[in-house]
């Protein structure tokens, strides 16, 4: 099925969305914007033609300096139609988009790592932490204009000073976090 | 009688735990022996893989992406050298393929074999690991013949291979394939009716097929909660479409399910490779003809000029890529590898995004062993067969 086909099963799903057909030699790829995103998720995965039930992967490429200068790209599977499609959105340099971790939990982690590595914000992502990298690190080290080498004075802590009830406090408020 | 007070614990474990295949770390908040949550914490072996291969050449990233999985390093190679070869639109001679499709098997058997070792190691069966590294061993001297290397061979190149086959390639092939199948029964016959693994696995960190989905599960994983989802199968590449083999399933989802999966994986691996073994010749042509990509034979560039300059340009500076974008997924021991590459046009990628299945397998961690006991966490971990290597990248 290629990208005309799916944007014709979508438009009426997601009605006054502007898809556009991205150019690839592999799988359909659609252009998505950012502000319809979840809707268009939530039919790729119920729509019975489609049934894309399975999150591969959610990445992002810099296309520094052009502008918009991100691409987040969803990877998505559909086993019972043995289909596969490309997702992209558009994200400018202070830009952010929705998260789909209400369509599939698995895309958690992934877009997580894309704020981690290009500082890309998640809205109503409900973890946005550093993943690979250390939680005091600063910048986003795969964009583009990020120094592949940096020289940096290793990193060293003194010996925890913490009163025992700044301890408890602190896991009380992990409890309460997680418990979310 | 006064109410008592109860408190749950929590308890950190690794990143430098034995049973946590790497540097995974986990905090995990107990409730005398049952878990109430996880958290995991990954990172510790992130070594800008992806970052460091936009500075390289096409070529030189193949030995990079090789240490990403690394009991599972050529199905990483695979998939990137498929993935810049469509981009490139070369196409691959069948011997080629084959050879290909015996290393992908191999890698897979020699990566479960190491799962197999160690989960079974963790659970109380110790001596299994002497077992599986034997065997593996055998595997890492092939490794060694065609490469010269026993981890990361990197004999999978862009454009074809790194050079023909060595001699007593087949020898070496045959016999370990020979050999392997009894020792697949001398594993099972340790482990597959043993009453202590049975009851440590069975019912153990059930995995729904529609979770697996959720999560982003595919592979072994995702097989033994029920689909028949295999990349070789449902989107062929290398010609595996005319190979005779099964996807093994199960419909259990646990960890004893998740075990099964995977030792009938080891007999169809070992059928492929049988199948692929007999279709190679000893020697004959190892790369595609195109110019480009691969360097001319040694005996041309010493006597011919057009071939010493295309030997100087591939050499020093590589060769471009159209631009563009593309996703090949292969059948990796741990379930999709998958590669996006984006090229601009240049000597150089501008992105490789490797789709890690360890990766997904720990995000979906905590949803996995909730409710269960402390010491099925090991069991667990052991049988979605991570590797920190992959996840962290």
């Amino acid at each position: 099925m290629d990208a005309s086909a799916i944007i014709a099963i979508l438009t009426p799903l997601v009605p006054g969305a502007a898809f556009e057909q991205g150019r690839s030699i592999d799988f359909a790829t659609v252009y998505v914007p950012a502000d319809r995103l979840v809707e268009t998720c939530r039919a790729l995965r119920d729509n019975d033609a489609l049934r894309f039930t399975t999150i591969i992967e959610v990445t992002a490429a810099d296309y520094f300096p052009r502008e918009p200068r991100f691409e987040v790209v969803y990877h998505l599977l559909s086993i019972e139609r043995r289909l596969r499609v490309r997702l992209k959105v558009r994200v400018g340099e202070n830009g952010s988009l929705p998260t789909v971790q209400g369509i599939w939990k698995g895309a958690g982690w992934p877009e997580r790592e894309v704020w981690d590595m290009f500082g890309i914000v998640f809205d109503g992502h409900p973890d946005l932490r550093r993943l690979l990298m250390p939680d005091d690190w600063e910048g986003h080290p795969a964009r583009k204009d990020y120094p592949v080498q940096i020289r940096k004075a290793a990193q060293t802590y003194e010996p925890m000073e913490i009163s025992e009830q700044e301890f408890r406090t602190n896991i009380e408020r992990d409890r309460v976090r997680r418990a979310h | 009688m006064p109410s008592l007070r109860t408190e749950t614990m929590t308890v950190n474990m690794g990143p430098q735990h034995p049973s946590t295949h790497g540097v995974l770390r986990l905090v995990l908040e107990l409730d005398g022996e049952v878990i109430h949550s996880v958290m995991p914490t990954i990172g510790y072996l992130h070594t800008g893989i992806e970052k460091t291969a936009e500075q390289k050449k096409w070529q030189q990233v193949i030995p990079l992406v090789e240490r990403m999985d690394y009991l599972g390093p050529q199905s990483n190679s695979l998939s990137y050298a498929l993935a810049v070869e469509k981009l490139l639109g070369l196409e691959m001679p069948k011997r080629v393929s084959d050879i290909r499709v015996l290393i992908a098997e191999l890698n897979r058997i020699a990566s479960h074999l190491i799962w197999l070792g160690t989960h079974a190691m963790e659970i109380g069966a110790v001596s299994m690991l002497f077992y599986a590294i034997r065997e593996r061993e055998l595997l890492l001297n092939i490794n060694e013949l065609i490469a010269g290397f026993r981890f990361f061979p990197s004999y999978i190149r862009i454009g074809g291979l790194r050079e023909d086959l060595p001699r007593g390639f087949h020898e070496a092939v045959n016999a370990f394939l020979e050999r392997f199948p009894a020792k697949i029964d001398e594993f099972e016959g340790l482990l597959t009716k043993n009453d202590i693994f049975r009851r440590r696995t069975e019912g153990v960190g059930v995995v729904t097929l529609a979770d697996a989905q959720q999560w982003g599960l595919v592979g072994p994983i995702a097989r033994a909660a029920g689909t028949d989802y295999d990349v070789r199968r449902y989107f062929p590449y290398l010609g595996y479409e005319t190979y005779e083999f099964n996807v093994p399933t199960a419909t259990e989802g646990d960890v004893y399910a998740r075990y099964r999966v995977r030792i009938a994986e080891l007999r169809e691996s070992v059928k492929i490779a049988k199948q692929a073994i007999a279709r190679i010749t000893p020697s004959g042509v190892w790369a595609c003809d195109d110019p480009r990509v691969v360097p001319p034979p040694k005996d041309k560039v010493y006597t011919e000029m057009e071939a010493l300059i295309q030997h100087f340009l591939i050499y020093s500076q590589g060769f471009t890529v159209p631009a563009g974008d593309v996703y090949v997924p292969v059948e990796g021991p741990r379930g999709e590898h998958g590669t996006y590459i984006v090229s601009d046009g240049t000597n150089r990628p501008w992105r490789v995004k490797m789709r890690p299945p360890s990766f997904m397998a720990i995000q979906a961690l905590p949803a996995i062993v909730k409710g269960g006991l402390i010491a099925d966490v090991v069991a667990v971990i052991g049988s979605t067969d991570v590797v920190m290597g992959d996840c962290d990248r």
